[in-house]
């Protein structure tokens, strides 16, 4: 018969592997509990849909902000993945083998570097030179979407490596020996063979991208009518709840959690994706 | 014309390669202007005022921010260290594959380490805060901080323990002992660098985290009497200083401080997980 202690340790091991459930779930219940009837009383079209943001005026309108959150992580993915991924394809297959620790230290501090600093970074020096390309105010779509850009580079170029990495080595050794480069190789065989591996990563800079909300916070701009261009100003759904939550209440308040609610719902929907393309590609 | 045609490279292949070295050397540069620019423009502010061991209006100094990070950290990491490498120490150890709550775990697993912070701080404030009646404290704070890290600290220590070679298992079973005392004295004291270099990443979440504390931690300046009173971080500390707008100066030298603890920590975890490879070979 087994020893009391190790039925009883197995059962604390299984306990404390189970917190991570017991979170989703709190997550889940409080988020949905305080935010969802908040949606209905506000009604669900006038709330997703409506263009208007004015608590004073009992409107309740969150497209802009989705808007927001879209179009400041589309600017960010189409700025940041084609460095990202070449910097993946460097890394793999291009880097001299001295200068590799060098490049793989500088991306790991890159991932490390905290938020907040990023947005500091972007208001004291991306902000500036904005406003003297424009002319106007320099917190646009532009400065969050290139600084975003660069804060998910790291995320798209680790997991894109380690994607390119699992290539087996036969299939680049196969392209050199029908004739092709080096380069040829890597872009036309190497890369799409771990097109799915790079696509998490991809998808997971997409998840960074839309929950940021320190860095996008002090750099957007932060206002809260339907995003004009690129050289204007825009709010996220993520600043929306960074900004009011300090000093809302009753239904603003509940608006602001049901802001998250949707947050987390395009967020659910992204980690899907990533768990789908992780076990095609496992 | 074809000879030389082949002593060149093919054009696409010359443009491939350079411009996948250009975007290398662009990474590079990114983060070396970035770090340098505020390391060069930051140093200066670094006055002894800035450490002075209040906080006023006049003088914003940074040490009960730093102190708070420290008890935070500490706190969280009290907390989720154990959890964590229990949890890991059950996946890694126990669970059978295709057991439908493994499964489960790691799928929550996944998803946790995915949700943004600013929405642990909606939750935190939501349970903590409010349903627990907690209010902004240090303790809502590290709650909301434990389950954020969690998934971090359950995927490395898993990392290392699978790391451990099942010779030293066997060889321990060999000897006569149970399962609990082959996880406890052979398989975790050989993944400890492995486990560490987690922690020590998780550290780095911690000390530069700002979303998920400001609405559970509050911004209060002040070294908190106890864990139940709100109390700032330097990370904290360092948005609303550049959100104020009044004390750039400070904000400079912030971000310096928090620049070179993460770059700290970062180097030491990454020593860790090399010492881990090594043990290894």
């Amino acid at each position: 018969m087994k020893k009391f202690s190790e039925i009883f340790m197995h059962f604390v091991f299984l306990a404390a592997a189970c917190i991570s459930v017991l979170a989703v779930a709190l997550i889940c219940v409080f988020l949905f509990k305080s935010g969802l009837p908040a949606i209905f009383k506000i009604g669900v079209p006038e709330f997703l849909l409506g263009q208007k943001w004015k608590p004073s005026a009992n409107l309740y309108g969150i497209l802009p902000m989705i808007l927001g959150s879209v179009y400041v992580t589309g600017g960010a993915i189409l700025i940041g993945v084609p460095v990202a991924l070449m910097t993946a394809v460097f890394m793999a297959r291009f880097c001299p083998k001295p200068l590799y620790p060098v490049i793989r230290t500088t991306v790991n501090l890159m991932a490390g570097i905290p938020s907040v600093v990023y947005g500091f970074f972007g208001l004291v020096v991306i902000v500036p030179l904005m406003r003297e390309l424009t002319g106007r105010d320099g917190s646009t779509m532009l400065t969050a979407s290139l600084l975003l850009g660069i804060m998910i580079l790291p995320t798209v170029t680790v997991t894109a490596e380690a994607a390119l990495r699992s290539v087996p080595e036969s299939y680049y050794e196969g392209a050199l020996a029908l004739g092709a480069t080096h380069e040829r190789s890597v872009f036309f065989t190497v890369l799409p063979a771990a097109k799915s591996g790079v696509m998490a990563g991809i998808v997971l800079g997409i998840g960074r991208a839309v929950g940021e909300t320190m860095a996008v916070m002090m750099v957007a701009g932060n206002q809260t009518q339907m995003p004009k261009g690129l050289f204007y100003g825009l709010r996220t759904m993520t600043a929306n709840i960074g900004i009011e939550m300090g000093y809302a209440a009753d239904l603003h308040r509940e608006a602001l959690i049901a802001t998250g609610v949707v947050l987390f719902a395009f967020i659910l929907i992204i980690n899907l994706s990533v768990s789908a393309l992780k076990q095609k590609n496992g | 014309m074809e000879i030389f045609m082949k002593k060149q490279r093919h054009p696409f292949s010359a443009a491939a390669a350079a411009l996948v070295w250009l975007c290398g050397l662009l990474t590079m540069a990114v983060m070396i202007f970035l770090a340098g620019f505020i390391l060069i423009k930051g140093v200066r502010y670094l006055t002894p005022d800035l450490f002075s061991p209040t906080y006023n209006s006049d003088n914003v100094s940074l040490i009960p921010a730093l102190v708070n990070t420290v008890t935070m950290t500490v706190f969280s990491l009290f907390l989720a260290v154990p959890l964590g490498v229990s949890a890991a120490v059950y996946l890694a150890e126990y669970a059978k594959k295709g057991n439908r709550i493994v499964k489960l775990i790691r799928l929550t697993t996944e998803t946790l380490s995915g949700i943004p912070s600013i929405i642990y701080g909606l939750f935190g404030m939501l349970f903590f805060c409010t349903a627990l009646r907690w209010r902004l404290s240090m303790l809502s704070g590290s709650l909301t901080i434990v389950i954020m890290i969690l998934p971090l600290i359950i995927r490395t220590s898993e990392e290392a323990l699978l790391a451990v070679p099942d010779s030293y298992r066997e060889a321990s079973f060999g000897l006569g002992a149970g399962k609990l005392r082959t996880i406890f004295r052979v398989v975790i004291p050989a993944a400890v660098p492995g486990i560490l270099a987690g922690v020590v990443l998780a550290t780095g979440r911690i000390v530069g985290e700002t979303a998920a504390l400001i609405y559970t931690a509050g911004t209060i300046a002040q070294i908190p009497e106890s864990l139940m009173e709100s109390g700032r971080t330097l990370a904290v500390h360092m948005y609303v200083l550049s959100m104020e707008g009044l004390h750039m100066n400070q904000a400079y030298a912030t971000a310096v401080v928090l620049l070179v603890v993460v770059v700290a920590l970062n180097g030491v975890s990454e020593l860790l997980a090399g010492r881990l490879m090594k043990g290894r070979q």
